[in-house]
């Protein structure tokens, strides 16, 4: 930070937070901004997907059976009237794709949200309180991280069922150990610094000093992390479904689309590689941007690089 | 010191195992459905189902069951399933060669490849080659591996057999007992399915231990004092940043022999992986418990090995 501010002259220095800082950086970051207008596309296409369905009149659901079906019985490749062509029931596949992202988003980003407020909660009481507590709860992160998790999961919903609910409450139980992990780590060190004493002197209760003075400084590293475990999400959300744990037909998901078409590559190359092509575009954008802004509020990941580029 | 060390690792991991088996027992109780009435078909009379309750001792008051079912436990037995009545110990056991071919061959692959490029990029940090490698690695961990798996189904397979060359098998699996080269051949695309995935892992893994040793005053000395660069590469700095590699690659063996459950599925090989899989849709209990703990198992020992390990190998492990 004083680097930077040290070469800007006298008159034009201005007070600039991290945040802006952090900003500033990524706005020049070409790769993460086209990351980033690659999920703004995406998520307005899968909240405007019953707009376009009702624009080009193909339903999710819709069967076209005269013209979304070859005579053979076979899909129809992509084409003016069916862009990702069709299905093996002669549904608009470009319209399913976009309805599963609707489902596909909502999973990854609900899921993520409830894993990073019990994993910050759980890092949080785990650092700020230490002993007994954090030894019963760190153990418990390293189990979690350290299990065999689709294997728990097939165990889970061979009990409730598969549904739209289990599938949210598998994945977010999946990865809020990760967070929980850093969220300690951070409060550990965080814990030390002058002003939490300061706060505590004045009288502060530990809710207070955990929520309103610690958290607020462990927000980076959280963004980074949630920025990351949204494509996984997305990527467990599409491995459930396909092995039939997760989503069920009829409602369209990204993984149950590619479990559909499994036994169809051999005749409709679109039928998987399309529905594919869009989950990659999304899970790769997501990760791009994850990375980017990470590069950001961490600038010295970059200033390390470039050091032991020049001592070679 | 290492000995206290070792004990309370053992110590942890079998209370860890003893709280699995305390989840499958409840599972069993909470799971829809009755095991007996299962068991004794469509047409069975209520007497015959309260005499298979009674076999199974389901009639008996819940610490009686748990006693029981941790004795069986003890013993290895790890129930029947409930669809043949096979014993799920020998069940699984049969699945164990594919499952293990699939695993020991795709870390060798993807070793190979992840550390290898993790060394290139590490080298020449913020190269182009860097950059292009890290994208791949970022590909490979963006795409499920159904994905990959059907991709790679869809090219090398069915592509390469239309054009007339059959090298790749759809699927299936062939025991060693075969012939080597017949059973490598049914394992390629899988092993490469498997280790796309894990390469990309262990590429971000390498690059980054690799970068942080190079920074090390060892490496400049030995730079300093006019060792080959390769040498400083190869012998002063990789063997020191392979150590988190050891680790990960022992605890994803241990991981992954409790069940590559999707590369099975894609590829129909048939191990124990699959086998939950074909246990989750017919609603066959006691084998998915069965694989649960046997995964369970091979976690906590795997870890268990890598502990002990680390501890031989790196002094400040031990001390700690």
């Amino acid at each position: 930070m004083t680097i930077t501010e040290l070469r800007v002259p006298a008159a034009q220095v201005t007070g600039r937070s991290p945040w802006q800082l952090a900003w500033g950086r990524l706005r020049t970051d070409r790769v993460a901004l086209a990351s980033a207008i690659v999920i703004v596309v995406l998520v307005t296409l899968a909240v405007c997907a019953p707009l376009i369905a009702a624009w080009n009149g193909h339903g999710p659901d819709d069967q076209f059976r005269d013209t979304g079906i070859t005579p053979e019985g076979l899909p129809v490749p992509p084409g003016g009237e069916f862009w990702f062509g069709t299905d093996r029931l002669g549904r608009d596949l470009f319209i399913r794709v976009l309805f599963g992202a609707r489902v596909s988003l909502l999973v990854g980003v609900v899921a993520t949200g409830m894993a990073s407020i019990v994993g910050v909660v759980i890092g949080l009481l785990a650092g700020f309180y230490g002993g007994v507590v954090d030894v019963i709860l760190s153990r418990l992160i390293d189990v979690v991280l350290s299990f065999p998790y689709l294997i728990f999961a097939i165990a889970a919903v061979s009990i409730v069922g598969p549904s739209l609910a289990a599938t949210v409450f598998v994945i977010a139980f999946y990865s809020w150990a990760a967070i929980a992990r850093i969220v300690r780590g951070q409060t550990l060190s965080i814990k030390e610094r002058e002003y939490v004493e300061a706060a505590r002197s004045l009288g502060a209760s530990d809710g207070r000093i955990m929520f309103i003075d610690i958290l607020p400084n462990l927000l980076a590293p959280v963004i980074v992390l949630v920025t990351l475990l949204i494509p996984a999400a997305i990527v467990f959300e599409s491995t459930l479904s396909y092995l039939g744990l997760g989503i069920t037909p009829p409602t369209p998901s990204w993984g149950n689309l590619l479990s559909e078409a499994q036994g169809f590559y051999r005749v409709a190359w679109w039928y998987l590689t399309l529905p594919a092509l869009t989950l990659l575009l999304t899970t790769l954008a997501f990760n791009l941007l994850g990375d980017g802004i990470r590069d950001a509020i961490d600038p010295r990941t970059e200033r390390i690089f470039s050091r032991r580029r020049k001592k070679k | 010191m290492f000995r206290r060390f070792i004990v309370r690792r053992v110590l942890l991991g079998v209370l860890v195992l003893w709280l699995v088996t305390l989840g499958t027992f409840c599972m069993f109780f909470v799971a829809p459905g009755d095991p007996a009435r299962t068991l004794a078909g469509r047409q069975a009379t209520e007497e015959q189902v309260a005499l298979i309750r009674h076999d199974l001792g389901l009639d008996q008051p819940i610490l009686v069951q748990y006693g029981s079912y941790m004795n069986r436990l003890i013993h290895g037995d790890l129930g029947q399933s409930y669809f043949n009545g096979e014993s799920v110990g020998t069940l699984l056991a049969g699945d164990l060669p594919p499952t293990a071919s699939l695993v020991l061959g795709g870390a060798v692959l993807w070793l190979a490849v992840g550390v290898s490029a993790g060394v290139l990029s590490a080298t020449r940090a913020r190269s182009l080659l860097d950059r292009t490698l890290t994208l791949v690695a970022l590909g490979g961990v963006s795409m499920p591996t159904f994905v990959v798996g059907l991709l790679l189904l869809y090219l090398l397979f069915f592509q390469l057999t239309k054009a007339g060359w059959p090298i790749f098998p759809p699927d299936s699996y062939v025991p060693l007992t075969a012939g080597p080269w017949e059973w490598a051949r049914h394992l390629i695309l899988p092993w490469v399915t498997l280790a796309t995935v894990q390469a990309a892992v262990y590429l971000r893994l390498t690059r980054g231990s690799m970068l942080d040793v190079l920074g090390d005053d060892y490496v400049r000395t030995a730079r300093a004092k006019g060792v080959p660069e390769r040498r400083v590469i190869y012998r002063h700095g990789l063997r020191a940043a392979l150590t988190p590699v050891v680790t990960q690659l022992g605890v994803d063996i241990g991981t992954l022999i409790g069940g590559v459950v999707v590369t099975e599925s894609v590829f129909g090989l048939g191990g124990i992986g699959q086998a939950v899989v074909q246990a989750f849709v017919s609603g066959d209990l006691p084998v998915i418990m069965g694989v649960v703990l046997i995964a369970s198992g091979a976690v906590v020992v795997a870890n268990l090995a890598v502990d002990i390990a680390y501890g031989l190998l790196d002094a400040r492990v031990r001390l700690a």
